[in-house]
């Protein structure tokens, strides 16, 4: 396997422009002779799907959902950033891509980077024109705000509801091309295997999840648009269907998965309530903009935070980092919180919780300008909790929310099997080691209406392929597989149920391989994910039909693919003898506590070639430079 | 706390279907109601039962995906609440609660509580977008929106398409959705070439799927989880009037 970036020649402003004239094109009628497979509806699936068919493409896209319009990105809550500089604070592009370079610890491309900075204004343009109720000034003009990480307010959000909004534009601009038959959509449609046909992607099999039905699709391309796999730790913020199973299936085919060990723990989340608990609630990161974070100073301070004066509560956050404050970026705050709550400070049942306070926001600004901009939020934090935001501080505690992992993709958001893209959270693509806030939508939006329609019409119009149905041996035995697992899975006869063992899986890798991590600790997992795949295939017990509309099906096959993957997870994190941005190992800090590069040795993208179940896989190293951007020690002191 | 359930079973389409009875006791008043399903279903699967068949996904309000009649009401008796929202809290120890799923002509059953409702998606394919290739857009802040407006049109677009408002209607009218997408669209300076072709084009399909008539029940706005107003149905009534006048002139 031979990673070759194809980053192109010149000044990093000038790459994509040169690219996208050099690049070779589909002419109109041979678009119509090609059909595209498009995994996943989400920002970055829907947005791609539907630009595509408006090049001509033939389409088909498929989600597990029973819509398009459910994927995940529905549920971000906070905003998209954008270099407009409308503020006229001294934005630009340059500074969105430095700020995402070093919020995301220097292990990120630089040159992929610029691209995304340079494109996220177009998606502003592109995301109005389709309807999408920004925020706005009394003006009439798009209003803005801040999220963690900067210093600039670079956001465009609507309400809290961005990504809905956003991802409403995306599926009725794909709603279009369905109507005009150019997209075939196949909603309740799970991806189970990808079929590669001398080398190159050429279909995928997909379990029907309502018939149960195993089905063979063929295509030119493949494009995963299948969203991220925090679930992999059982609690966390993504919704209940979240799965690493298209992308890993396609690893297990030959695609590199670069960075597994990168995830991100967000700080600002529902503490977990009682053993019931089935995922967890995000509160946006734009709380952070007007809400303030602390705990008591002294340990075991049980008094209510109201009776706590100010000279006795700890507001840490200002404290370390007196210019950024409470807009520290994700993995600083996370792991801060995780601190006070080890000292024994935490506030809250279990003490694993930090106060969120407004306070002071609605002393200076008034009730009625918090109620406008969080009103939402508060409603949602009071129907989980039955505490009132208004009267009491929020309880807030970090959780699994975000994979910058994901497969290699060259700067064509190719990945190492020809013809097979990865966009969106499915990449491992512009985020390094840490994703600042507002930057998965971006990211998204980038790659399906700006990147990914014109890179894939240079491998089309490159490549000869030659024609195919379903009936090739490639595909037949795919689909056998695929079957053969389903089968297995209904069949097997043990005592434990699916949520059992996905829950295990998660409690094992949330304390080894979550907030921090340490050598000791991830050998452990390593060894006791190993034991556990075992055991689940020996005693799941998953009942029903295969033929049939079975939700406990469904989850066992993503919590068996879960289980492989997992493994992978330590692997990187163990090999990794760095800290950097979320990866924060015990052994590599500064005196501050801070992460602590090795970039003499880990100054790479680790790309996992993959060599067999429990078979520890092959490395193979991106080195990245860094010509405009020097590597320092993040500060935001 | 205790809790009775009788949730609707019905194994298909075809199969018949009928409220089985499930005693729930150590219900934590902190779970979700999805939660306490999840976890009647851990017991159903270690009895060897087949599990109770519910959507979800988002567990946030959000995604629609989750919806259920609960004693009557479509998503349960809290204002502004989907399902997987509302919390056990709610209810008082010992509630006896009746569990069934949308029921409407144009929503066929797929299994216990889970309805398909692909007609909301082939509404929003006839019509319910603002037709703009990608690239083609003009600079954002070229044309300014009334805040007033913008702040409208969010409120209509925040409909997340679950289809309470179908199952509350006693027509099974899908009234409230389709002036939702038609005046959050038809508000903003953007959806006015399309405006009167989108909004017959909507409502065709709302007919064509056997959605019923709307006669101004308000059962829709009650059971909206995101409250959508019912003047929004006002305004979609006068953008149709006007689209048939200019189709006859
Ligand atoms: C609660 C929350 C709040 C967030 N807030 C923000 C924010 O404010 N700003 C920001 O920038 N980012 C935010 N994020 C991150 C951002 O929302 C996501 O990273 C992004 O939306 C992912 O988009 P996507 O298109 O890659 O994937 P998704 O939206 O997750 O879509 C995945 C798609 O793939 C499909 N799929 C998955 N697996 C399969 C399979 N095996 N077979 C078939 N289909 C499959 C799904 O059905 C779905 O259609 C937030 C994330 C969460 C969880
Ligand atoms: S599960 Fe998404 S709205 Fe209820």
């Amino acid at each position: 396997m031979e990673l070759r970036s194809k980053v192109p020649s010149g000044p990093l402003a000038e790459q994509w422009e040169r690219h996208r004239a050099e690049i070779k094109l589909v002419n109109p009628a041979n678009k119509l002779k090609h059909r595209i497979i498009v995994v996943g509806s989400g920002l970055a699936g829907a947005s791609a799907a539907a630009s595509l068919a408006e090049l001509g493409y033939n389409v088909s896209c498929f989600c597990f959902q029973d819509s398009a319009r459910r994927a995940h990105s529905i549920a971000a809550q906070g905003g998209i950033n954008a270099a407009k500089n409308y503020q006229n604070d001294g934005d630009s592009v340059f500074r969105l891509f430095y700020d995402t370079v070093k919020g995301g610890d220097f292990r990120a491309r630089e040159a992929n980077v610029y691209r995304l900075a340079q494109i996220s204004v177009n998606i502003i343009d592109q995301c109005v024109a389709q309807g999408v109720p920004f925020a706005r000034e009394y003006g009439g003009l798009l209003a803005n705000r801040s999220f963690g990480g900067v210093q600039v307010s670079r956001t465009f959000y609507a309400r809290g509801q961005t990504g809905q909004q956003l991802l409403l534009g995306a599926y009725q601009a794909l709603s279009r091309q369905i109507g005009l038959s150019k997209v075939t959509m196949y909603p309740r449609s799970e991806m189970l295997d990808l079929v590669v046909v001398d080398g190159r992607a050429r279909g995928i099999i997909v379990r029907d999840l309502v018939s149960g039905r195993v089905s063979a699709h063929g295509g030119d391309a493949v494009v995963l648009a299948t969203g991220g796999y925090s679930n992999v730790y059982y609690l966390s913020t993504n919704a209940k269907g979240c799965n690493v199973t298209a992308i890993w299936r396609a690893h297990k085919r030959g695609a590199a998965f670069a960075n597994p060990c990168f995830t991100q723990i967000h700080p600002t989340c529902i503490p977990v309530t009682g053993h019931h608990q089935a995922k967890l609630t995000l509160m946006s990161e734009s709380l952070r903009n007007d809400g303030r974070i602390w705990v008591p100073r002294r340990k075991g301070d049980t008094r209510s935070p109201n009776e706590i004066p100010d000279d006795e509560r700890d507001y840490y956050l200002e404290r370390l980092y007196p210019s950024y404050g409470n807009l520290a970026p994700r993995d600083i705050a996370s792991r801060r919180a995780k601190e006070v709550c080890d000292e024994g400070r935490g506030v809250g049942p279990g003490g694993h919780g930090v106060y969120l306070d407004f306070r002071d926001a609605i002393a200076r600004l008034g009730r009625e300008v918090i109620a406008e901009r969080y009103g939402n939020l508060f409603e949602m934090y009071q129907r989980i909790t039955a505490e009132n935001p208004f009267a009491a501080p929020m309880r807030i505690y970090p959780a699994p929310h975000y994979t910058m992992g994901g497969l290699w993709v060259d700067y064509n958001l190719m990945t190492t099997i020809d013809g097979l893209y990865a966009i969106g959270e499915a990449n491992y693509s512009d985020h390094g080691a840490n994703r600042l806030g507002a930057s998965a939508l971006m990211q998204g939006l980038a790659d399906g209406y700006f990147i990914l329609p014109y890179t894939i019409g240079d491998y089309l119009a490159q490549v000869k392929l030659d024609q195919l149905d379903t009936a090739h041996p490639a595909f037949r035995r795919t689909q056998a597989e695929v079957s053969d697992r389903v089968n297995k899975l209904v069949a097997a006869g043990g005592r434990k149920s699916v949520d059992a063992f996905h829950r295990e899986l998660g409690r094992l890798l949330w304390d080894n391989c979550g907030m921090s991590r340490a050598a000791a600790g991830l050998q452990e997992a390593r060894d006791r994910i190993c034991v556990l795949r075992e055991e689940f295939w020996r005693d799941v017990y998953v009942g029903g039909t295969g033929e049939d509309f079975n939700q406990t099906l469904e989850h066992a096959g993503r919590v068996a693919d879960f289980l492989e993957f997992a493994e992978l997870m330590c692997h990187d994190a163990l090999h990794r003898e760095e800290s950097c941005g979320c990866h924060f190992r015990e052994e590599y800090q500064t005196p501050e506590g801070e992460a602590k590069r090795d970039d003499a040795r880990f100054g790479y993208v680790a790309a996992w070639e993959f060599a067999g179940v429990g078979v520890a896989p092959v490395l193979h190293r991106e080195p990245l430079e860094f010509a405009t951007v020097h590597p320092a020690q993040r500060s935001y002191t | 706390m205790k809790v009775t359930l009788h949730v609707w079973r019905q194994a298909g389409p075809a199969a018949p279907g009928r409220f089985v009875r499930y005693d729930m006791t150590d219900v934590s008043p902190d779970m979700s109601f999805l939660e306490m399903l999840d976890v009647l279903n851990q017991q159903l699967i270690a009895r060897r039962e087949e599990p109770i068949a519910f959507d979800h996904d988002c567990r946030e309000g959000i995604c629609g995906a989750c919806g259920m009649v609960i004693n009557g009401r479509p998503h349960g008796p809290q204002r502004a609440t989907t399902a997987c929202q509302l919390h056990m809290r709610t209810f008082p120890d010992g509630a006896e609660l009746w569990i069934e799923p949308w029921r409407a002509r144009a929503f066929p059953l797929i299994k216990d509580l889970v309805v398909d409702r692909g007609a909301l998606d082939r509404i929003v394919q006839a019509g319910g977008f603002i037709t703009v290739r990608t690239g083609s857009a003009p600079e954002a802040n070229a044309i300014p929106v009334p805040k007033r407006d913008a702040d409208l049109a969010m409120d209509a677009a925040a409909c997340i398409g679950c289809g309470a408002c179908v199952a509350a209607c006693p027509n099974a009218s899908a009234m409230l959705f389709v002036a939702a997408k038609v005046s959050h669209l038809g508000l903003l300076p953007q959806g006015q070439p399309e405006r009167s072709t989108r909004v017959a084009n909507l409502v065709a399909q709302m007919d064509a799927e056997g959605f019923g008539a709307c006669t101004n029940h308000g059962e829709c706005m009650a059971a909206c989880p995101k409250e959508i107003s019912i003047d929004f149905i006002a305004r979609l009534n006068r953008d149709y009037i006007k689209a048939a006048i200019s189709h006859e002139g």
